[in-house]
Order: structure tokens, then sequence, then C-alpha cells
């Protein structure tokens, strides 16, 4: 293929608009609304600027736009050792200790705040009964905050009202920006439908951060950030991985189809270390809806069975214990998918959960009211959160309360913030741990100024949509604190005319070469971004251990991978973009091929299978604790376009 | 598919200041056709399900036909947004239809604060290098360690 070049002969050249802030905050959802909210109250006194880029719009961006039926980290009286103990079995032996209990001194802080901004939630009657937000205020329960009890589904799950959960928190966090406006007397703090791209070093310090390069999706565009300091708050990585649905139920992702691996990707690229990036999360969900099943096993206590009705947690415990020994006796969630997939692989499908049986056990001691209530319980658990799933039940003539559900286990995800723990290196706290998990201001990345939270930060999973806000507050708190540090804004290396003509390449192609067919979909001279992603997904799928191979994949499996992906590389600067949706998305996809390499890399690298049931080393099956009890990081050099992989050391912080 | 808009019901957001569904989908799927000024979601293949244009919609011109890959045809789920509670309609394929009402919000969107109760309060920069947030530096909370 001929190299592309961009000299604005085909489509106009964008306004280019440089904006200058103190603190700029990348992503517009839970941890980085957190971060606007704590940065405002440490910077405006001091007349420091805090911005906020949201490529959506922050009523409703992230992960949490749809809603949530259940806030799943609040530790409440429970000693936070515990709480790292379950994030440790969970993940398989191989956590940061230092950021997990650290998480778990603040998060409850932002959980209170959410019942104060208006986010209703269940709370315990008198009579042990469960109230929902309102039932609760009316009955004057006392908030969480004044000792109120809440229903937990789980021992740190607590139950919610959530389909207004981000509106609420987004408006809390609009409202920290408008207070650091009115402060520090700037135009504009809210960038919203504006998609950055890269994050800009320093000319003189590659290991420095100075901005971030994006363009508008309404405007024609390009917005240079100048900053002090940056936080990187743009979630996970989705359908990087050929998902079940075969056509327009793509859309239907678990985790928000939005999430673009961006990241990941940006971190990359600017040169920050990345830690854990073969971790995964393969969620068992309801089957194509893809609804929660937390509250069906904790709060119901419903079971799920193989298609001739025995557990495969105990049918399977023997076989799995021989392969993976005492990491069975914790249950991770990975290892339960492992016995379900042993059942599906031999024949012994459909895996049904009986939500029937769960509903009519419970009913056993209810008058017909409650059981109404217990009814509406169950399905706000969807309709808060994953809609498709009701839909799919009503599509199907099926009711959960009167017949079983199929579950499956999904397409990989790239996620720091669930049950998985891909993301960015952080430094901890420093008040305690070893010296070498802290290098500098908590949450900052391994370059300087630059920040992560929520999905964006490794080996620290279980911080859901609460631990993701609290992140973000201390990633917000310390950036300001570098801001202070650090009052010189430096130089980045690019020229403003080159960054333009690269961002804006995909549109100059299309401009240049669609007249050239009958069909712009069919055109030699480019790849639509679409197809792009197909090509990836597929990819990903057949060598990496997707769905296709029941996610086992090997050396050779990935090293024949990787060769198709230097390809799919090669080919990004000749996707095209019919307008600036299409720009967006061809945007996406170079962030998402970034961190799917980066995926396999590091899956390449880590031999031995840590995390069974997410996915497999065929030629290393087992977990391999004398090798393999440590993390493996990566840097990428955005020149070489190379990765370098190397292992950094576990400690133990907070006894077995 | 995903969203899709009524042709006789939308009105393109004429009166309002901005077009409701564009300015909420959070993947950028909603346009507006300048011609017929009426929305249409350009990439269903890409719609999440999150019903938040059907729910945002002044016209109740949004409803959302799940994704013909997977789901017989049929069924909806029709939400009513109100200010503090949503009212669901669930109509299955055979007609059966059930109905919930749930909580949203217990504080009314405008009026939450982020300086009474609790987070009444400043942050000292002198203290920014301390541990705590600034709503638990100034509650006076202790901090545990491992141990």
């Amino acid at each position: 293929m001929e190299p592309k070049v961009n000299n604005w002969e085909f489509i106009e050249k964008p306004e280019i608009v440089v904006h200058e802030t103190d603190v700029l905050i990348i992503g517009g959802g839970m941890a980085a609304c957190g971060a606007a909210y704590e940065a405002d109250r440490w910077a405006s006194p001091q007349k420091l600027r805090v911005t906020m880029v949201d490529k959506a719009a922050v009523d409703r961006s992230g992960a949490v736009a749809m809603g949530l039926s259940a806030i799943n980290t609040y530790i409440g009286s429970n000693p936070p050792d515990d709480y790292v103990r379950y994030v440790r079995n969970d993940l398989m032996g191989i956590i940061r200790e230092d950021l997990v209990y650290d998480l778990a001194r603040w998060v409850d802080d932002s959980v209170h705040l959410f019942e104060d901004w208006g986010l209703p939630i269940w709370k315990k009657g008198d009579e042990g009964e469960s109230l929902d937000g309102h039932q609760a205020q009316r009955a004057g329960n006392k908030s969480l905050r004044d000792g109120g009890t809440p229903v937990n589904s789980g021992r740190w799950q607590i139950m919610i009202n959530g389909e207004s959960y981000k509106v609420i928190v987004g408006e809390a966090g609009k409202l920290a920006l408008e207070n650091n406006k009115a402060a520090t007397g700037v135009e504009q703090n809210l960038f919203e439908r504006v998609f950055v791209i890269k994050v800009l070093n320093d000319k003189d310090d590659p290991k420095k951060v100075v901005g971030a390069v994006g363009f508008s999706v309404r405007d024609h565009k390009m917005i240079i950030f100048k900053c002090k300091a940056a936080i990187l708050g743009t979630g996970g990585c989705v359908n990087f991985f050929r998902g079940r649905a075969t056509a327009e139920g793509q859309g239907r992702a678990w985790f928000p189809v939005w999430n673009a691996g961006s990241n990941y990707a940006m971190g990359a690229e600017a040169g920050a270390e990345l830690v854990l990036m073969e971790n995964r999360f393969v969620p068992a969900r309801f089957k194509d809806g893809y609804g929660p099943v937390g509250a069906w096993f904790l709060l119901f206590k419903a079971q799920a069975t193989n298609g001739i009705g025995e557990d495969y947690q105990v049918t399977r415990m023997e076989e799995t214990r021989e392969l993976y020994g005492k990491y069975v006796d914790n249950m991770g969630t990975c290892i339960r998918n492992h016995m379900m997939i042993l059942d599906m692989k031999a024949g012994l499908g459909p895996i049904k959960i009986h939500t029937d049986k769960a509903l009519a056990k419970l009913g056993e001691t209810m008058d017909k009211k409650a059981m109404k209530h217990l009814e509406a319980e169950a399905w706000e658990d969807f309709l808060d959160m994953s809609i498709s799933q009701a839909g799919v039940w009503a599509a199907n003539n099926m009711a959960p309360e009167k017949v079983p559900s199929e579950l499956m286990p999904s397409e990989p995800y790239m996620l720091g913030s669930h049950s998985g723990c891909a993301g960015l290196w952080v430094s901890g706290p420093g008040d305690f741990g070893p010296a070498e998990y802290a290098w500098g201001y908590n949450r900052m990345t391994t370059i300087n100024g630059l920040f992560s939270a929520g999905d964006g930060v490794g080996a620290s999973g279980h911080k859901f949509s609460s631990g993701s806000h609290a992140e973000g507050r201390v990633a917000g708190k310390s950036a300001v604190s570098y801001a202070m540090d650090n009052p010189t804004i430096g130089e980045y290396a690019e020229n403003d005319e080159d960054l333009a003509k690269e961002i804006y390449m995909p549109m100059e192609t299309y401009a240049k070469f669609s007249g050239y067919t009958t069909d712009p979909e069919i055109n030699p001279n480019y790849i639509r971004p679409a197809m792009m992603q197909q090509r990836l997904q597929k990819l990903m799928d057949e060598y990496m251990g997707g769905v296709s191979t029941y996610y086992m994949t090997s050396k050779t499996m990935l090293e024949e991978g990787l060769k198709y992906m230097e390809m799919v590389k090669e080919d990004t600067v000749h996707m095209c973009a019919a307008d600036l949706h299409e720009l967006l998305r061809a945007w996406e996809n170079q962030h998402r091929i970034i961190a799917a390499e980066a995926h396999a890399q590091h899956i390449l690298f880590r031999e031995e299978t840590r995390y069974p049931g997410f996915y497999y080393r065929g030629d290393f099956l087992k977990i391999d604790d004398e090798k393999w009890k440590c993390f493996t990081n990566s840097t990428y050099d955005k020149n070489t376009k190379q990765w370098n992989m190397f292992t950094r050391e576990y400690h133990q912080i907070i006894s077995d | 598919m995903p969203s899709f808009v009524i042709t006789e019901k939308c009105d393109g957001c004429k009166g309002q200041d901005k077009t409701a569904c564009l300015y909420i989908c959070p993947h950028d799927l909603m346009k507006l056709n300048l011609e017929t000024e009426k929305a249409w979601n350009q990439e269903a293949i890409q719609c999440w399900e999150c019903y938040n244009c059907v729910k945002i919609c002044p016209q109740q011109a949004i409803e959302v036909r799940c994704y013909a890959d997977f789901a017989p045809l049929g069924a909806a789920c029709i939400p009513l947004r109100g200010t503090d509670t949503i009212m669901w309609t669930i109509k299955f394929r055979d007609g059966m239809i059930k109905r919930f009402k749930f909580p949203i919000r217990t504080v009314e969107e405008g009026q939450l604060s982020i300086t009474s109760g609790a987070q009444d309060c400043q942050a000292d920069p002198a203290k920014i290098k301390e541990l705590g947030l600034f709503t638990q530096q100034n509650a006076g909370v202790t901090y545990s360690v491992p141990g």
C-alpha cells in the first residue's frame, strides 16, 4: 500500500484550539467524576484550574451510563484486611495489596456522598425486610452515614435503586467543575463530545506529561490541552474479541461497548508501565442479554446446574483441584467458570440458573404483597442495568420467577474495576507497604504527572463503581498536589500541524478515494473502521483464546496471531472516515488494537495458566507459583512499536 | 437495533435547546437528518440498548426492538422516567404485560448540593500531603494501616 498523506487537499483543515489548564481529567465516568469532585476542593482556593474532557455527555457516560442495581464495594464495619483477602482470592493471589487496602480506607466516603446526593439505597426494616430507597426514606430510616443498615446481597455488596446513579454522580461532578470555573474565571472547563486520542509528553523529558490532544465529534475542531497533571479515566476494553452475537446483537456487550481500551493504549503510548494485561474477565451471565447474576446467586440464593441437573461445582471439584490445587478452595470467579466450561465442553449443557426455584423458596414464608415486592426486586435488578435481559425474557415468553434461564460465559473483556485487574502500574499511598510500590504521588503512573483511576489502574480489581469514584478522588487530590509542586507547564515535541494531519487523515483518505469505486464500502485504498474492528475481533478470537476455542491458546497460536497483528497495526493508517462519527470509530480502534496487542503479548510472556476459566495456555495448563507468583509488566515504545516485557516482585502485605 | 425512532412522533426537538437523543447517547449513535428533521440510530450494531435515548426523548418517539439476531419478535420494554421514579411496562411476545415502578432519586435533579452537611467544609492545601480525602480530613477520620 502507498503511504497515506494528508495535505488538506480533499477536506478542510480544522480549527486548532489550545486550552491551558492545571489538572486535566480525561474521561467522564465514575473515576473522572470523583476526580473532578475532589480536585476542585483542593485546587479552587489556589486558583488552580481543573478541566474535564468526555467523549460523551457526563450525565450518561462511562460504565454506569445505563444504571446499576447494586454498589459492589462497601466496607461498612468489615475490616479492610478482609477486603484485601477477598480481592486477592478472587484474582488468583496476585494483587497490589497496598492499592486495594488503600481503597478500602476511602470508598465508603464516596458511598455516603452518593446517598447525600440522592441515590436511593435499600435499607433493612424493623422486621428485617428489605425497603427500597423511597420506602426507607418515608419510614425515616437513617442514612448509611448515620448508621442505617443497608441490604447486603454479599459481604461487600449493597442494593440500590440505581437507574439514575450516573446522572446523580455526574451532577455532583459538574457542580464541582462549575465551582472551579467560578474560582478561576476560566471560560470553559468541561468539554463534552471531545475524544482524546493521545497524551503529550514533555519535549525535553519523555517521562513527563504536558498535555493531550483530541478532536470534537460535533465541530470541525482539534483541541490541544496543555496541563501540569493529567488523569486517565477512560475505562476498560470491550469488543476486541469476537462476541457471541452474530449481527446487531454485537452491541450487547456485557461491559459498555464504548470502552475502547483508550486508557491502556494512551498510557502505553505515553510510556507508562502496564501490569497484568494478560488478565481478562469472562463473565458468566444470562445468555444473550448478559443480565447480572450477582443478586441471583448472592441475594436470592439461586443454584446453577448442568443440563442433567448436576452441580458442576461439586462434580468437577476433584479434577479441578488436581490442576489448580489450593486455588480451588477460594472458588474465585475464574475457577467457577472453569468448572462450568468443563461441563459445556463435555456436552452437558445447557447450564441453567434456577431463578424459579430460588424465588419459590423465598416465597414460602411470604404473603402475596411481599411476594409481589420480591418479584419487582428481581426485575429491577435487570431494568436498572441490563434492560436487554428483560427484553430477551419477554421476547421468549420467559419470566425468571417461572422458569430457569441459561447461563453462558461471554467473550473476554479487559478492565481494572470489576473481577479483573488489567491496567496501568501506579504508585501506592506510601504510608505502608514496600518502598518499591510507592515512587511518587498516590495513583501516579511511571510517567510524571500522569495519573489513573478506575478501570485504568491494574492489579487492584473489585473496586466497582464506588471504588472507581473513590480512586478518582485520590487521583484528583494527588494531581493537584503534583500541580502545586510543578508549577511550570512544559512544551510538547509534536507540531500542531502534524498532529492535525495525523488525526484527520482518515477523513482525507475517504474524501480522496471514496469516489474511485461505485460502492464506498468496498474500495482497495482503505478499510472502514467497522471492518477493521471485525478483523481485530476475528484475529483475537481465533489465536488469542476467544470463545471459538473455549479460551484456549498457546505460544504457537499466540505467535501466529501476533504475525497477523503486525499487519493490522500497519493497516491502521489506511482506515478511512466519512464523517466525524466514523473518525471517532477509527481512533477508538487505534486504541483497541494497542490494548489487544498488550493482552496477547502478556499472555505469551506469562508461561502458566493463572486464570483458568478466563483463558488457558494449552502448553502450560497449570498455575506455576514457583516461577509466576509475580507481576508481569510491560512498556511500549511508540516509535519502534515494540513491547518490552518484564516481571516485578509480588509482596504479600496482608496475612493469609 | 436496538433503538429506533418512530417517524410520526419525532419532531427533531425543534423547540428545544438541543436534540435530546444526540445529546445523551453515550456512543454517539443518534443523528439528526437535517432535511426531514427526524433523528435516527446511525449504527445499530453498536447499540448497547442502554435506553438513554428512549428515556430522554420528550416526544416518546424512541423505542427499542431487541437484537434480532437472537431475540424473537413482538416484545417491548417501555420506560416512563419521571422526576423521582421510573415506570416500566414489559410486553411479552405472547401479550402478557408486567408493570413495575422503581425509585430513581431522593433529591430532585438540579437540587443536589456539594457544599452542605458533611461536605460543608474546605480542603486545606497545607494538608494536601497528608492522608485523607477532604471530607475525611474535615471529619477527623483516623486511617488504619494493615495488621
